[in-house]
Formats: structure tokens, C-alpha cells, sequence
């Protein structure tokens, strides 16, 4: 693990001494008084987990605090129901050592959390991933202010702005519409992306069943399951290629160009991925229509986020940590980067 | 402006050669001139606008963007004009309207290093981000879409039924718009003259042979020499030398320009007089000698003296104003073999036939070839008409196989284009001496081919989880990686700290299992030298 302090070093000196009890190691964040770890990329007695993406949410914990919907999501993907213990929005969960948990909305996907700790008097709160869009599968990221802020900055890179959803929700259905013969593969990351595509369509006014991977179904229904209205979805090995000329199709990014894809009708292909911002991205992956959509805070809503936040410090992790902390120093605040492993570039979110 | 960059999105995304030749023919076909025209320059790399460079580019942005959040994101990307596309700020307030593409061209070419800092960024300010990325891909001159030349023109064929071989003719006669390209083929009007002129005619090209077979009966067996295949011509008075992208090279051997004074169009290979490379004639020296003359643009007496140029002839596309072109490559290597007596001695030779008894025979002439310093073998049908481009199984090149070293991975850099954002620039040394007595590594290439697109993978992931140190764009990584590097030859070197210089080295395999230290020594490398 690398820690760059920026700033005045006395003061970032006096920071740390103060925040002493939580430790960023290369597997993870640890609260030394708790003995917990958050997102720990390895087995530990206790983890607390902030959502289920499979680079924060892995099996093999003694207990896993995390919230209803990430539990649920980490039974069906991992099989890892043991040591479950819930945990609601605004709920405070009490550690050992005199810390406390809790978890608020992150905006991500479903479930997804922040996590606030609190300990002799300090707040840090740990953002896991997040998004400051609107998102009707989750509810939205709420500012909360603290001492320490742990951001992600998978975006962190002033080039990616998304625009918003709508503008390409229109350029997906402007395709499906001028090729009524065809249909629109789209990729999406199995776990959020694909489900708020799905609802971000029907809020578009496109009611036509949409057709999923067979890898989709388990986790559209969960979703579902939770209240999510997705609409119709039909399942693509149940249908012909006839009948599915002129729909949108669901799959995982890795099945776009393999030969899964060759029983749809003449396919084009899109990718729904803030990545897709960068031309090359899209090429990289025979993508035709790139769609910008991302499930996690842009460059402006990351420096947003830390100036409404307005932490003491901020910890920057998961990312392009260079840009935000170059930020940082530009607008004359405290911050450091993380580096820590196994939080690998998220390619299809 | 905004269909131009539709047009350039749209072929950025399509991957079908096909979709990519309709997307052209249509936008050609929808477009008035003199739009389509500059847009045709543009695709085919014909346009230069000398108060527009990249670093012009980089300057703006640097004004407008913190100079490290504009590297950092230029690094990123892999791109200066899609970077600054992306980063261009929006401009505040009423703007005009985006302009055409020939009210652009007019504009890029009105302006000097001066005015080029004001007026640029006003054209900037009246387009989206698209349309700033085609700007920006047009005043630069380097498009790096993936579109070649050749495809413009086969799609400007295609969209106005004309022949692709016509259009090859006509081409290199005239200048962006191409009013009379258009004009011929869009208005059916006459063709353009292109007699007297002293023009590139596109090169005749082969296929590798790969694994197959010929029969020597059909074919005839060639040198392939290396150094650079060049075209001289001599038309209405004028000589011209080209390279093989037709670039106008004429002024960097003017020794070879003197040379020639009868009508002709000659095709063969650029060498320097030397000891190296196949005895007739005086021979040549190796690769190295020539690259010490190429890309000057003035050249010293004492150069000429040194390091004199010649031509190794392989074919003659036209003699004394008469077309040879359709006619049987063994016609014509009859006739270019009698007008050599006609030509200056020391300046040309005839490339010899390589004979042999059958191809068993061949392969074996071809196994001792390396000390020759010659790239390998070219096989011609004997009845092949000269034609552009590669037909297939008309005439196949049969390099010899590539020498291998073990060296070890020291750095790495993000790539562009297709590799955009991957770490795929790599920097590979090998040991001074006995890694075991302490000896270090020292860098002796760059490579940036020759893995598959999963080892790219399984290299970008290395460096990303092996890196030491930062400086700047460049990782360096903890030598922990061996690969095998292929390269066609070896050279001594003043400007690398080993003393040498590999030719065309990559990637050859990845051995994960080869520790490094068992990873090869400088001196194996310098014993490959053949200087």
C-alpha cells in the first residue's frame, strides 16, 4: 500500500494520529478497535460490505453486515448465506471497541450503501461505489458530513461526464426504430446496469418485452423481488429469432461478440458503460452504439460530492486516484490515495 | 461539418470493411462540392495545414485544463484530438453556427503560428464534442481511424461507378478537392490529363507465403533485399523518386534523381553501396547504412560520397512512354533486363533471379540467406500483369524466420488507437553480464507488437499489479516477466546505452515459466550483429 499525504504535513500528520483506528491495508479497511474490515478481498471474522459487486462482496466471512437487498444478492451470486447480518438504511449497528456502523444510501445499485463509522468522536464514512443520478432501482446518495470521506473514483477523470440517461435511452430507441428488422444487443453488467436500462426504458414509454440472457434472469427477478417494476422480460432461449426482430436484448458484456449472439436477429451492438465515453473503449469491443451510462459518480459529481461533504480529509481509492488527488491540491484541500488491491478497474460498469 | 463528423463517428464504430465503404459512398455521394472533396483529402491523409500541429493543440488545452489533469486524461485516452474534444470547454454565450467543411479549410489554411492561438479556438467554440473531434482529426492531418487511402478510393469508386484503377491513375495528379476527380467521375466529364507528368503509380504487392508451396514452374524466385522499395519515374522532363506510400522523396536522394533522364517507371529497392547485401554489381550495405540517409531533407557532399545511393531493379511498369503494366512479368523483366545497358551503372542493378532445381531446393537457399543480410525471398508468377494493391496468388514474399532473444520486461507505456488506455508500449532489456555475479539489466528494445489481444491483456494486468515507479507516463515494473522478442536483424547503435539496435523487434511469446535471471545476455544479442 502507497499513501501520498497532500497538504501541509503537520496537519496531515495530526490527522492520522487522530484516525489511528481505521487503516487502509491492501485487502481492505480495517477498524482496528472492531477488528472489521470493510470490503475485504479476502475471508475475515467480520466484514462489513458496502454493495454486491464481486470486487467489494466476496464469500467466506464469519459474519457479513450489510444491508437486506446486499445480502440477498450476495446469497444468489455467491452462495453465501451464513454469518448474514441485515442491516437497515439509518440503522445504527454497534461494534465492538466503541464503534458504530451505519449504513446510508449510496446510489449505486440495489442496496448499495455508504458507511458511516463513528469513534470517539470522528466520523468516517466509507462511500463503497455511488452515483449522484437518479436511479429508479435505488434510492439516491445522501450527503452526509463527516471527518474523513473515502471516495471512489472510478471516473475520476475530468474527460467523463455522462450525459444524462435520457439522452441515451433516445439514441437507443432512435436505433431500434430505424432498423425494425434488426435488434439492439445491449451490454450490461449483470448486477444493477442491466435492471436500471431495463427501468429506465420503460420510463421512456418502451412497454415492448425486452429479452434477456439466461444470465440476467436470477437477478432481474430479485430485483423485482424488492419492488423494482422491470415490465415483460422473456428469456431469449425461449424464443425464435423471428420473434424478436426489432427488440432490445439484454446480455453481459462479456457475451457480446461471441456465439451466443448468433441466434439474434442481425444484432447491433451497444454497450451501456460510462467507459464508452472514449471512442477507442467502444472500438476495443466492436461496440456500434456506445450508450454512456454508468452507475457510478462522474468527475463533476465527484468533486461536487467532496465540496458538499466537505470533509477534513478526503481518501481516495478504487480509480484514477492521480486526477482527483491533483483536484484536491488544485482546491486546496487535504487528501490522499489508496492504493489497494484487488479493486481491479471495474471494464464493464 | 456535423455530417462530416457523423461520418467519421459512424466509421469509428463500424468495424465491417463493407459498412465502412457504403458509409463513404453515400456521405460522397450526398455531400456538394467542394465538401466532399476535402473530406476525401481528409480520410486519405491528403490534407497538411502548416500552422496546425499537435502540439498547437496541446498548448490550447494546456491554457484551458490544469497541465496535469490534461496529461493524466491524455494519457488515458491515447488521443490527443479525442482528449481535447472531450476537455474543450463549453463556450459561454451566443456562438455562430458550425461551419462547413470548406469554410474550415479555408480557415485552417488562412492561418499562421499567430493567429492560429485565436482563431482556432473560435472554430472550436461552434462545435459539439464530435464535431470538435473531426476538426481537430482534419487540422491535424492524421486521422488514425483505420481508414487507409486505399479504402477512400475504392469507396469513391464505389459510389460513382468508376473503376478503382482509374481512380489509382488519376489520383496522385491532383490536389485536394479533387475538382476534376469530381468533376470526371461525379459529372461525367473527360478524365483528368495525367500524361507528362511525373506521376506515383500505386506498387504491386505480396502476400506473406505463410506455410504453402509454389511450383517453380508458375513462379520465379527473387531476392527480397533489404532496404526500401522504392519508384523512380521520368516524365515531361521531371524525375521523381516516391517510397511505398507514394511520399515524395526525390529531394533526399538526389544522386538517384540525376540519374534517370529516359521516359520510365521503375520499381526496385533503395540500397546503399556497400559489402553487405549480394555480391553483383558491388552490392549493398546493410539496412543501417541506409537509414543513416533517410527522412533529411538536405544531404551533405560528404554524405553522397559515403553513403551513395543506388536502385536494385525488380520491374518496370512503363519504358519510353509505352505501358508495360498488362503485360506477363517475364515480358517485361526481358525488356527491363535490355534497357539497363541504357541506365548509369554504379546508380542501378538488376535484382538477380534466384534459381533453383525445385522448391525443396528453394527453402534451403533460403535457410542461408541470414548472412546476406537480406530480408528473404520473393516469389512472382511469371505470367502476373503488374497490378495495384495485393492480389492474391500473384506474388508472395517468403521472409526468412526471425531471430529470438529472451529479454525481460523493464517498462511499459500506455499505447493509442486500438490499444488506447492498454499498457502496450514495452521496453525489454537484457542482462550485462551474470545475473547471478550481480550484473543488471539494460534496456535494448521496444516492442509494441506481436502478442495476441489476451496476452495484451495478460501484460496490461502485469504492469498494472508489478509497477515500482511512476515517471510520468512510464511504469517501470519489478522485472519479474520474460518474453521471447522476434526481430529481423541487429545493429550497432550509438544512440542506445547497450550499443545496439534491433530491426522490427515483438513480442514473440510470453514466458511465464522462464525466470528472469535464465533470460538472455547483451553479448548473446551483440553476437547476432552482422554490421
Amino acid at each position: 500500500m502507497t499513501a501520498e499525504p497532500v497538504g501541509p504535513s503537520s496537519h496531515f500528520l495530526s490527522m492520522s494520529a487522530a484516525f489511528s483506528w481505521i487503516r487502509p491495508e491492501p485487502h481492505g479497511i480495517h477498524i482496528v478497535p472492531a477488528n472489521c474490515w470493510i470490503d475485504p478481498s479476502r475471508a475475515v471474522d467480520t466484514a462489513l460490505v458496502t454493495h454486491g459487486h464481486a470486487d467489494h462482496a466476496r464469500g467466506g466471512h464469519g459474519t457479513t453486515i450489510a444491508t437486506p437487498e446486499t445480502l440477498a444478492i450476495m446469497k444468489l451470486r455467491y452462495n453465501t448465506a451464513e454469518g448474514a447480518q441485515p442491516v437497515h438504511y439509518g440503522e445504527v449497528t454497534k461494534l465492538p471497541g466503541g464503534v458504530q456502523a451505519s449504513y446510508i444510501p449510496a446510489g449505486h445499485v440495489l442496496g448499495s450503501a455508504q458507511i458511516l463509522l463513528e469513534h470517539a468522536g470522528e466520523r468516517v464514512i466509507i462511500t463503497g461505489d455511488y452515483k449522484r443520478r437518479p436511479d429508479p432501482t435505488c434510492p439516491p446518495f445522501e450527503v452526509t458530513p463527516c471527518d474523513i470521506f473515502i471516495t471512489e473514483a472510478t471516473f475520476g477523470l475530468p474527460l467523463f461526464t455522462h450525459p444524462p440517461i435520457e439522452e441515451e435511452m433516445a439514441k437507443l430507441l432512435a436505433r431500434l426504430n430505424a432498423n425494425p428488422e434488426a435488434c439492439v444487443l445491449v451490454g450490461a453488467y449483470a448486477l444493477g446496469k442491466a435492471q436500471r436500462v431495463i427501468a429506465e426504458l420503460r420510463r421512456a414509454g418502451h412497454t415492448d418485452p425486452i429479452y434477456l440472457h439466461g444470465a440476467m434472469e436470477k437477478m432481474c427477478r430479485l430485483y423485482e423481488e424488492f419492488g423494482v417494476d422491470l415490465g415483460e422480460l422473456r428469456l431469449v432461449a425461449d424464443h425464435t429469432k423471428e420473434e424478436m426482430r426489432g427488440s432490445i436484448i439484454i446480455s453481459p458484456p462479456s457475451t457480446l461478440n461471441d456465439r451466443w449472439s448468433r441466434r439474434l436477429p442481425d444484432p447491433i451492438t451497444a454497450m451501456a458503460s460510462g467507459w464508452m465515453r472514449v471512442r477507442q473503449r467502444a472500438r476495443q469491443r466492436n461496440v456500434e452504439l456506445p450508450l454512456i451510462i454508468s452507475d457510478h459518480a462522474d468527475w463533476n459529481e465527484l468533486t461536487r460530492t467532496i465540496e458538499e461533504v466537505n470533509p477534513q480529509e478526503s481518501w481516495i481509492t478504487h480509480g484514477r486516484e492521480e486526477a482527483l488527488l491533483r483536484w484536491c491540491q488544485l482546491h486546496q484541500r487535504r487528501a490522499r490515495a489508496l492504493s489497494m488491491v484487488g479493486y481491479e478497474d471495474d471494464e464493464d460498469d | 461539418m456535423q455530417q462530416f463528423a457523423a461520418l467519421l463517428d459512424a466509421l469509428v464504430y463500424t468495424s465491417s470493411r463493407n459498412a465502412k465503404l457504403a458509409l463513404i459512398a453515400d456521405y460522397l455521394r450526398q455531400t456538394p462540392d467542394p465538401d466532399r472533396g476535402w473530406a476525401l483529402a481528409a480520410l486519405t491523409d491528403g490534407l497538411d495545414f502548416k500552422a496546425v500541429k499537435a502540439s498547437t493543440i496541446r498548448n490550447l488545452m494546456k491554457e484551458r485544463v490544469d497541465p496535469v489533469l490534461w496529461s493524466l486524461n491524455r494519457d488515458f485516452v491515447g488521443d490527443t484530438a479525442e482528449t481535447a474534444s472531450l476537455l474543450w470547454p463549453n463556450p459561454v454565450g451566443e456562438t455562430l453556427p458550425p461551419p462547413s467543411v470548406s469554410e474550415t479549410v479555408d480557415m485552417l489554411q488562412a492561418m499562421n503560428r499567430t493567429s492560429v492561438v485565436t482563431e482556432l479556438p473560435r472554430l472550436l467554440d461552434r462545435l459539439d464534442v464530435s464535431g470538435r473531434y473531426a476538426l481537430i482529426k482534419l487540422a491535424t492531418g492524421a486521422m488514425r481511424i483505420g481508414i487507409s487511402a486505399r479504402l477512400g478510393k475504392v469507396a469513391f469508386a464505389q459510389s460513382f461507378g468508376v473503376s478503382v484503377d482509374d481512380v489509382e491513375e488519376y489520383w496522385h495528379g491532383i490536389a485536394p478537392p479533387y475538382s476534376e476527380l469530381f468533376d470526371w467521375a461525379a459529372h461525367g466529364k473527360a478524365p483528368p490529363d495525367t500524361e507528362n507528368m511525373p506521376l506515383f503509380r500505386p506498387f504491386m504487392l505480396a502476400h506473406p507465403l505463410e506455410d504453402g508451396t509454389v511450383d517453380l514452374a508458375d513462379y520465379v524466385a527473387e531476392w527480397k533485399w533489404d532496404g526500401i522499395r522504392v519508384q523512380l519515374v521520368h516524365a515531361g522532363g521531371e524525375t521523381r523518386l516516391y517510397s511505398r506510400s507514394g511520399d515524395d522523396i526525390t529531394a533526399t536522394f538526389p544522386e538517384m534523381a540525376e540519374a534517370l533522364t529516359i521516359p520510365a517507371v521503375l520499381d526496385g529497392e533503395l540500397l546503399v553501396q556497400g559489402q553487405h547485401q549480394g555480391g553483383e554489381a558491388g552490392g549493398a550495405a546493410s539496412f543501417n547504412a541506409l537509414q543513416q540517409r533517410l527522412g533529411r531533407k538536405t544531404v551533405s557532399k560528404k554524405m553522397l560520397s559515403e553513403l551513395p545511393a543506388f536502385v536494385r531493379l525488380y520491374d518496370a511498369l512503363s519504358l519510353e512512354g509505352e505501358d508495360l503494366r498488362s503485360l506477363p512479368w517475364e515480358q517485361r523483366r526481358q525488356r527491363l533486363e535490355s534497357f539497363l545497358p541504357r541506365l548509369p551503372a554504379p546508380r542501378f542493378d538488376l535484382s538477380q533471379i534466384v534459381e533453383a532445381r525445385d522448391f525443396a531446393h528453394l527453402a534451403q537457399i533460403r535457410e542461408g540467406t541470414r548472412a546476406d543480410a537480406i530480408e528473404g525471398l520473393m516469389l512472382k508468377r511469371r505470367d502476373s500483369p503488374y497490378v495495384a494493391g495485393r492480389k492474391t496468388g500473384l506474388w508472395y514474399k517468403w521472409k526468412r524466420d526471425p531471430l529470438l532473444i529472451d529479454c525481460v520486461l523493464m517498462y511499459a507505456q500506455r499505447g493509442s488507437g486500438k490499444r488506447s488506455s492498454f499498457y502496450s508500449d514495452y521496453t525489454f532489456g537484457c542482462w550485462d553480464g551474470d545475473p547471478d555475479q550481480g550484473a543488471e539489466l539494460l534496456p535494448v528494445g521496444k516492442a509494441y507488437s506481436g502478442f495476441t489481444d489476451e496476452e495484451l491483456k495478460f501484460l496490461d494486468k502485469h504492469v498494472r499489479q508489478h509497477t515500482i515507479n511512476r515517471f510520468g507516463p512510464v511504469r517501470e515494473t519489478d522485472k519479474s516477466l520474460t518474453f521471447e522478442v522476434a526481430f529481423d536483424s541487429v545493429h550497432l547503435s550509438k544512440r542506445h546505452k547497450s550499443g545496439l539496435a534491433m530491426r522490427f523487434p515483438r513480442i514473440h511469446r510470453i514466458r511465464k515459466n522462464k525466470p528472469v535471471h535464465e533470460a538472455d545476455r547483451i553479448d548473446t544479442l551483440r553476437a547476432m550483429v552482422r554490421d
